[in-house]
Formats: C-alpha cells, structure tokens, sequence
C-alpha cells in the first residue's frame, strides 16, 4: 500500500518538476485566481446573507416566507 | 417585500449574474468539445501507432490544459452570487440544487483532477491503453459535470419532481430521477454539448487554418481539420436535432418564449417561422408597446406550428393569445393566472400568521388545503404570477429573444456549410490553395462563441420575467442589498474576468505561435 502511495506521490512530483512553461504559468494563473475569489471575494464581497444575518433554519425559512408572503398588491 | 426592491437592484444582479455566467460560458463550451476531439485524436494514435498522431494529441492538448486552467472555478462565483445577491431564491431552490451541484462537484473533482494528471504527466509513464482511458475518462468527466449544473438550469425552466413545503419555504424534491430525466434537463444537456462540440471543432480548424496559411506544420493542420470537419459535421446535425427537440420544449412549457423568440404576437392554426427578420421601433400592437412591428421578414407557411408541435396546421399562442386568453384553444389568459397566484400566497400569508399565533387548529387546515392536489394544481402552479401587477411585464424583450434565437440558427447552418467545404478541401488536397477560406475559418472562431453565447441569451433572458417558471419571478428571487454593492462587484468581476480572459489568450497565442514540440514526426 505504502509502495503504491510512494509511486503516485513520485508520479505527481515528477510531472510538477518537469511541467512546461505554459504548465507554471497556468498553475500561477489558477492560484492567483483561487486566492482573489476565496480570500479577498467569498469573505469581504460575498457573505452569505441568510447565514451571516439568522443563526438557525428556522429563522432562514422565516425570513424567506416573511420576503414571499409580503407583496404589494 | 416587493416595494422595498428597486429595478435598479434587480437590474444590476441581473446584469452582475449575466457577466459572471457569460465569460464562464466563454471556457466551458472548448473545454467540453477539445477533451472529445483530443481523445479521437488520440484513439487514432493508439490504434495506428502514428508518432505524428501523438505529436498532434500532445499539442492540442495543451491548448485544452490553457483553457481548462484558465477557466476551471469561474463557476463558483455563480455560486457565491446565488448566496448573497439571490438568497430567497437559493432558499427556495436549496433542496432541489444540492444534490445535483454535490454530484457534480464529486464528478468534477474526482473523475476531471484524476485523470487530467495523467493526460498530462503520464505520456511514457502509463501504458499507451491506460493514457488513452485517462483521456476519454477526461472528456466524459467534464462533459457529465456539466450534466449537472444544466438540469439545475432546466429544472428552473421547468420544475418538475418536487412539493413546496410551507414550514420550511423551500422545494422538495419527491423524485431524483424526474428532475434528472425532465425532457427538458436532457434536450438541455444534448444541445449544450453537442453546441460545444461544435464549437471546438472550428477552434481546431481556425487554429490549423492560420498554421496552413503560415505555410508551417502543414501536416498536423490537415489531420486536425479532416478530424475536426467530420466530427463539427456530426455534432452540428446532432446539435439541429436535439434544438428542434428544445423548441419543441419551450413550446410545450415556456410559451411566452418561444413566441417571444419567434416574434408570434397573435397566435394562429398553421403558424409560419419567420427565417429572418427586422424588427422596427414602430410598435404592431397599440395595446402593447412592447410589440415591435417588422421591418422586413421571411416567413415560411407553417414551419412554426410543425417545430412546436409536429402537426403542419397546430394552433400556436401568439403573446397575446397568452396575455389575454384565448378560450377557443384553451390557453388560460394572464388576468386569470395572477388572480390564482395571488390566492396562493395570500393562502401561504394565512397559513404562516396562523402559525404565529399558535391557532393550530386553522394552521393546520390550512396546510391541508395548501398541499391539496387541487390546490397545487390549480393555485399553486401559478404562485409566481402573484407578484405580477401588470400582465404585459410576462413579455420578455422580443428583439433580444428574436435576434439570439436567430443568429444562434444562422450561424449553426453555416457551421454546418463550412465543415463541409473544409472536409471537402482538405481530402482534396486542396486546402492550401483556398486562403480566403483559411482566413473565413480564423474569423469563424469568433463567430462559434458568439452563436454559443445566443445561446444561453435566449434560453436565460427569453425566460424573463421568470427565474423559476411561474413559480418565481426574478424581482422576488433576489435580496434586498445595497445596489451600491451590486455595482462594486460587477465592475469587480469585469475586471477579474477580463484579466483572466486576456491571460488565457495570451498563453494561448504564445503556445500557438510555438506550435507543436518535434516527436519524431515530420512536417
């Protein structure tokens, strides 16, 4: 089992060791846009709004029958 | 809630939804068709034992690597969006779009990130059959993630498989596999895919049309066409099949669209399709404005009633037909529709306050009679339409919906035309010697996102004013923020995007330019 691991970790090391340009540049291009969408987007521009303003479910449902139920006619 | 919510908010999340959706949609649609042809490219490669089948497979593979990179988690910021910007909405849908979205991220994560390492790093590592099945497990791994992500987007266009439960104000889903298996999840999902193949295949001959006009890997720019041209020429007739399939759908159960797509103001037995068209700003029906009249038009005799319905003399609702009713063919006017909505959320206001103030007993009653198969057939269907003050807001923007239906048609006939020269020259051997149809098929590429783009136009703003149909309308989908905050974020993303676009294309061009590494084949 641990022999299999090893060949795999060793399969990946070497094809990150010896990936192409355009490999390292997309890779910087995937992590460069993983750190901007879940650091800097999902936590100062994008909170969850029922999450982050009601604690439980039932709250939530509330709120949301409450927005559905309450219209102008 | 609805006097609170301005247009302007409505308006920019739906414009900050629609940037996000169509630059992802930019990625996808290549990504979808390449990891097809690569794998044909490849299978040729393993069953012939041509080095220069390799060559060919490894440099379109790179290109797809870009791409894919490139594009890969751009939908997650629809995600995001659906939690802050359209939480009574991602409320409402939560039950029916878990289960489909987990699969898909499973799908995705597994099946794609497996396999694609050893795609790429497994060349001369794994055995020529093993590479080849990591190759095709690619392609059929993205192209299953996106089976996911469209019946979520079908159910919205037609919810089926589900009950609305009042305690919890969310959809349940009752049936996995009729929200799988809708007709429409699964025309959705043929025409999506095979539109994408479409796609890719003039990448592949745009591509190897500048190499030939370059006068550089001549050979491997043949190869790729002749596989391009007759793969584009299969996923082209395929994509007109399961279209027509589709339009046989939004007949069935998005009327307003399809006689939105169509122009069709009054409806009639034996109704003709209009080929192409110009609409004026002179508006046909003074009773509504938002009825242009046409400038010129092509309309071939009863075409449309065959399309919807595949009987050459159906009667097909015309949007008037379907704003006011028309008794004689049974289509229920929107007058009507939104006196039953109305009472279906004045039922549900009822049955919440009940609940509030603890009289059980009516609560109770209430919610027997709201999950009565009478009450959901004949009120509850139509909750949506309760939040509609003035029926002539059901029309969507017919110039949008006319122009994306048909430059998406146009275009696929011409796809189909221009495979065909492109096969035809190539087994000719006279590919080399028709440049202006080499520089036709560089500014073809262009034209295949755009036909793609139409698209998801007319499937997403043709739909208006619904984000879930008849049950939801996008004004009561989305959430009371600061529209402030919306504009930040669009202009945010429009930036990010297009950075990233700009990136891609770049290391794409570069690769291009490149071109492909020596493996012991010739030029």
């Amino acid at each position: 089992m641990i022999k299999y691991l090893k060949k795999i970790y060793l399969f990946y090391l070497e094809g990150f060791t010896t990936m192409p340009r355009w490999g390292k540049q997309v890779w910087l291009v995937i992590l460069i846009k993983l750190f901007v969408m879940f650091v800097i987007l999902k936590i100062f521009f994008f909170p969850n709004f029922l999450n982050t303003n009601f604690k439980t479910d039932v709250d939530r449902s509330n709120h949301v029958l409450e927005n559905l139920t309450d219209i102008n006619k | 809630m609805l006097e609170g919510i301005n247009l302007s908010l409505v308006d920019w999340s739906r414009a900050q939804f629609a940037l996000t959706a169509m630059y992802h949609w930019i990625f996808v649609p290549l990504t979808l068709g390449l990891a097809i042809i690569i794998a044909i490219m490849e299978t040729l490669y393993v069953k012939t034992g041509n080095p220069e089948w390799k060559r060919i497979t490894k440099f379109w593979m790179t290109l797809f690597g870009i791409n894919f990179a490139v594009g890969i988690a751009t939908g997650i910021i629809l995600e995001f969006e659906f939690g802050t910007n359209w939480s009574n909405y991602s409320w409402f849908v939560g039950d029916i779009f878990g289960a489909p979205l987990a699969i898909e991220g499973i799908l995705a994560f597994f099946m794609e990130s497996t396999f694609i390492a050893i795609m790429f790093f497994g060349w001369n590592k794994v055995s020529k059959g093993f590479h080849l099945t990591a190759t095709w497990l690619t392609a059929i791994g993205a192209n299953l993630s996106a089976l996911w992500i469209l019946v979520a987007n079908a159910w919205m266009q037609k919810p089926v498989g589900m009950v609305f439960n009042p305690d919890t104000a969310r959809m349940e889903m009752t049936n996995f596999w009729d929200v799988l298996f809708s007709p429409m999840a699964v025309h959705k999902f043929l025409h999506t895919t095979s539109s994408s193949f479409v796609l890719a295949a003039i990448f592949v001959i745009g591509v190897s049309a500048w190499y030939i006009l370059k006068g550089r890997h001549v050979v491997m720019a043949r190869k790729s066409i002749v596989v391009a041209a007759i793969f584009g020429i299969l996923a082209s007739l395929y994509t007109v099949m399961t279209g027509d399939s589709s339009a046989r759908d939004i007949a069935h159960y998005q009327p307003m669209k399809f006689a939105s797509f169509e122009g069709l103001y009054n409806g009639s037995e034996g109704a003709g399709l209009v080929a192409l068209g110009l609409i004026s700003q002179n508006v046909a029906d003074p009773t509504n404005e938002n009825l242009k009249d046409f400038t010129v038009k092509i309309e071939i005799p009863n075409v449309l009633s065959y399309m919807a319905f595949l009987n050459w003399n159906a009667f097909v609702p015309g949007v008037n037909d379907l704003i006011k009713g028309n008794e004689k063919y049974g289509v229920m006017g929107a007058i009507d529709k939104i006196t039953r909505g109305k009472l279906a959320i004045e039922k549900l206001k009822a049955y919440k306050n009940a609940k509030k103030a603890h009289q059980l007993a009516l609560a109770d009653s209430l919610k027997t009679e709201i999950m009565s198969p009478d009450f959901q057939k004949n009120y509850f269907k139509y909750f949506g339409y309760g939040y509609i003050s003035d029926p002539h807001t059901l029309v969507p923007s017919i110039p949008l919906s006319f122009y994306s239906f048909h430059i998406m048609v146009v275009l696929g006939m011409y796809f189909i035309f221009f495979f065909l020269m492109a096969l035809y020259y190539t087994l000719k051997g006279k590919i080399h010697k028709k440049r202006s149809f080499l520089r036709i098929a560089i500014f073809t590429i262009p034209l295949a996102y755009l036909a793609s783009q139409a698209g998801w136009v007319l499937a997403e703003a043709g739909r208006q004013p619904w984000v879930i149909q008849d049950l939801m309308p996008t004004m009561a989908a989305v959430t009371k923020i600061s529209t402030g905050a919306v504009q930040v974020t669009f202009w945010l993303f429009a930036i990010i995007f297009t950075t990233l676009l700009i990136a891609e294309l770049k290391i794409m061009m570069r690769q291009i330019k490149i071109g492909p590494k020596s493996e012991g084949g010739t030029n």
